[in-house]
């Protein structure tokens, strides 16, 4: 069974930030409820008459599949406007095609984008809800929100709360749109958060109210959960870390190395792995790693982000 | 009948930092000539009202979209409304050859390229560009510190500024905001401080040993204007200005807050949520980016004590589809040439500056770099501003006299509004009518 959603008061999802403590855990709550019901009469009967648009500017497989089997299973027309493969894009200025999908009578738009920040751009330019699947190195609330999900699901006390807990996230910081939106919402939740990694990629966060940059093993010292994030080797270049062997052989994460952490502490990863750099084969295949789940909760949450904003966009 | 000016303006306030006046006093003008006061001329009403010399503005760029004459009659409509009676164009050598150095009512001066076609590898014919009037060599592509050096001390028997933006590209590539809070708070890519100072450090060093005279544009942060007060004292012939904009707004503009670099708290930009409406605003995007709040602060010292010779407007106007786009797509700058006096009247009224030191900053002193006179002394010709420094008006399409209204000021409310503007003995903003 699920409950009625009753009224969103955000118009928007741009980032976990704008998002209570109060409304995360509504919106979590919400996506046990549909994770349950997936296949359920009712579930594919929420937002039957709603078209959603996808604008994915940038190659994605996996948030985009998220979203379409969310839609879908809400029993939304999903349009892919397919913006990289076809000519759409070329000389027409983001908000214009973005209106063109509005037209075809999109009320919510999911916006995948190389630029940071624009998702503010696009809610500001049409009328549509916007649903930020991941700007530049900004955010990506709805991987945070996954991530909040496997995390309260594996770790939360008995009222699904992350209060205390410390949760280490290490790598590429500053190049992360999932550990940005991550900040807020385990932060938000009650968790500590302490960030490790090559200086230039931790650089400036500590002045972030509630995150702690350090060394590595003071970072995974009686850790609840460890998160790593995928190193892009176009940007190791850029001269944070010298190369990806240097990156594993520093920060990667083994077994070894997570002993460090509480007994069983669970390993995240938002994927794509590079394996053997970020986090040795053997822990992204052992029982302590909840990638697989970190996917699998994806399309609930983003179920429920889209229930939520159609809710607020119709009520 | 003479289309030079005559009245006489009683009562107003009188500065001049040429002399170092600063009284309430009548001033007369007659045939475009500032003289004795006299009953025969037409009494205006000038009490509340400043008189200062007419603004210069060192750095304006003119619209890319619009052909030289619209562009120009743009920029000379907005620099009369804002108070200036001479602007140096930042617009590309090629684009300003051909623009009439005097036109009516506004003193247009050009700037030279340092190096063949702008193309950063070999001097330019200097002396030809000289002898053409331009007021400065500057150029815009990346400069070597041997062609720097070379170019010095070309200049330097010339008494010709070498007019540079201090910037180096392996350190600001790429770079969107300032580094710090925002740009970690934002993911944008962020500007290091030392992009600027390393690159001014090597020059003042280079300006040191030639000689040469070195003007420094747009500086951004507290630590070149260190250098600069360093090289001052052992005698480093240099100068430098900084933008309007980069005096009162600072980097979290672009995280949507919206308050004065005076009226801000240095607080976390991490804790509040984005304002969809006003995050990532691309016309708060400037070359250089906005500075820290703190440097806005030193670069509002700077302009107290003398360090900066001058605030630059740095105009810059932009149509829509090169600012509703991505913030990482958008060109930089804003419209400045109507907002500058207003924006250092805001610093004014709350006392992070001296009256007279603003006015000194965007007239008297960037005049004198250009080899313009400024003064309000009786024999001189009148080229002044006449403003009321308490008026307020709202920064709106419709008020700003530019084709484009890029920039992120729209819709507030600003000190300052200028009455009358004299350039050269004409009247080419206001009416006397209105101060009768």
């Amino acid at each position: 069974m699920t409950g009625d959603v009753g009224t969103w008061p955000h118009r928007h999802l741009l980032d976990v930030d704008s998002l209570s403590r109060a409304e995360i855990e509504r919106l979590l709550d919400l996506a046990v409820e549909l994770r349950a019901a997936l296949t359920s009469a009712e579930t594919a009967e929420r937002l039957r008459s709603v078209v959603i648009g996808l604008a994915f500017y940038e190659a994605s497989t996996r948030t985009r599949v998220s979203f379409e089997v969310a839609g879908r299973a809400l029993g939304a027309t999903v349009v892919d406007l397919d913006v990289v493969g076809s000519s759409v894009s070329k000389g027409e200025s983001l908000l214009d095609t973005l209106r063109t999908l509005q037209r075809t009578g999109a009320s919510l738009i999911v916006l995948r984008h190389p630029a940071s920040g624009a998702p503010y751009l696009a809610a500001r330019g049409v009328d549509a809800a916007i649903v930020n699947a991941g700007d530049g190195q900004h955010a990506h609330p709805t991987q945070a929100l996954a991530d909040a999900l496997t995390l309260r699901e594996a770790i939360g006390g008995p009222d699904g709360s992350l209060d205390g807990r410390k949760i280490a996230i290490v790598g590429d910081i500053l190049h992360s749109r999932v550990a940005r939106s991550n900040l807020h919402a385990l932060l938000a939740l009650g968790a500590s958060v302490w960030l490790a990694g090559p200086p230039a990629y931790v650089r400036g966060f500590d002045a972030w109210p509630g995150v702690t940059v350090a060394r590595l093993d003071e970072a995974l010292d009686g850790a609840d959960a460890v998160m790593t994030l995928r190193i892009q080797l176009e940007r190791a270049a850029g001269g944070g870390v010298p190369s990806l062997a240097e990156y594993a052989r520093v920060w990667g994460l083994t077994e070894e190395r997570l002993a460090l952490a509480r007994p069983d502490a669970p390993v995240l990863h938002p994927g794509p792995t590079n394996e053997g750099v970020e986090i040795s084969a053997e822990l992204a295949a052992s029982p302590r790693s909840l990638i697989g789940r970190q996917v699998e909760n994806g399309v609930p949450v983003r179920m429920a982000v889209l229930s939520l904003l159609a809710s607020a966009a119709h009520p | 009948m003479s289309d030079r000016a005559s009245f006489l303006l009683a009562g107003a306030r009188l500065v001049d930092p040429s002399s170092g006046t600063d009284v309430v006093a009548d001033l007369a003008v007659v045939d475009g000539m500032l003289a004795e006061p006299s009953p025969d001329l037409r009494r205006l009403d000038g009490r509340g009202l400043v008189v200062a010399p007419g603004l210069c503005d060192l750095r304006a760029s003119l619209a890319p979209d619009l052909d030289d004459p619209a562009a120009i009659a743009d920029l000379a409509r907005c620099a009369a409304r804002g108070g200036y009676t001479s602007v140096c164009l930042a617009s590309a050598p090629e684009r300003s050859r051909d623009i009439p150095a005097r036109m009516a009512g506004l003193h247009l001066r050009a700037m030279g390229a340092m190096t063949r076609d702008g193309a950063g590898e070999q001097l330019a014919d200097l002396r030809a560009l000289t002898d053409a009037g331009v007021v400065g060599v500057s150029d815009a592509a990346t400069r070597s510190a041997g062609l720097t050096r070379a170019a010095l001390l070309y200049l330097a028997p010339l008494g010709m500024p070498l007019v540079v933006r201090a910037e180096e590209p392996s350190l600001a590539g790429g770079a969107l905001v300032r580094a710090g809070r925002v740009s970690t708070r934002l993911g944008l890519s962020g500007w290091p401080p030392s992009a600027e100072v390393v690159v001014v450090e090597r020059d003042l060093a280079l300006a040191a040993e030639t000689g040469g005279w070195i003007h420094f544009s747009r500086l951004s942060t507290a630590g070149a204007l260190d250098a600069i007060r360093r090289a001052r004292a052992r005698g480093v012939r240099v100068t430098c200005d900084v933008a309007a904009s980069h005096l009162a707004l600072w980097d979290g503009w672009v995280a949507g807050d919206r308050r004065f670099s005076w009226d801000a708290a240095d607080g976390s930009p991490f804790t509040n949520a984005l304002n969809p409406s006003l995050a990532y605003d691309a016309a708060c995007r400037t070359d250089p980016p906005l500075p820290s709040l703190a440097d806005a602060r030193a670069l509002l010292a700077g302009v107290s004590d003398g360090t900066v010779d001058a605030v630059v407007s740095d105009h810059a106007p932009q149509p829509p589809q090169r600012k509703l786009v991505e913030f990482a797509a958008a060109s930089p700058g804003m419209v400045g040439l109507q907002t500058s006096l207003s924006l250092g009247l805001a610093a004014v009224e709350v006392g992070a500056l001296e009256l007279p030191d603003l006015v000194a900053a965007l007239g008297v002193r960037p005049a004198a770099l250009v080899g313009e006179r400024r003064t309000l002394a009786i024999g001189s010709p009148a080229d002044l501003v006449v403003f009321d420094p308490a008026a307020r008006w709202v920064v709106e399409r419709e008020t700003l006299a530019s084709v484009h209204a890029n920039t992120p000021l729209l819709g507030r409310e600003l000190p300052g509004v200028v009455r009358l503007t004299v350039a050269d003995g004409r009247i080419t903003h206001g009416d006397l009518a209105d101060l009768s």
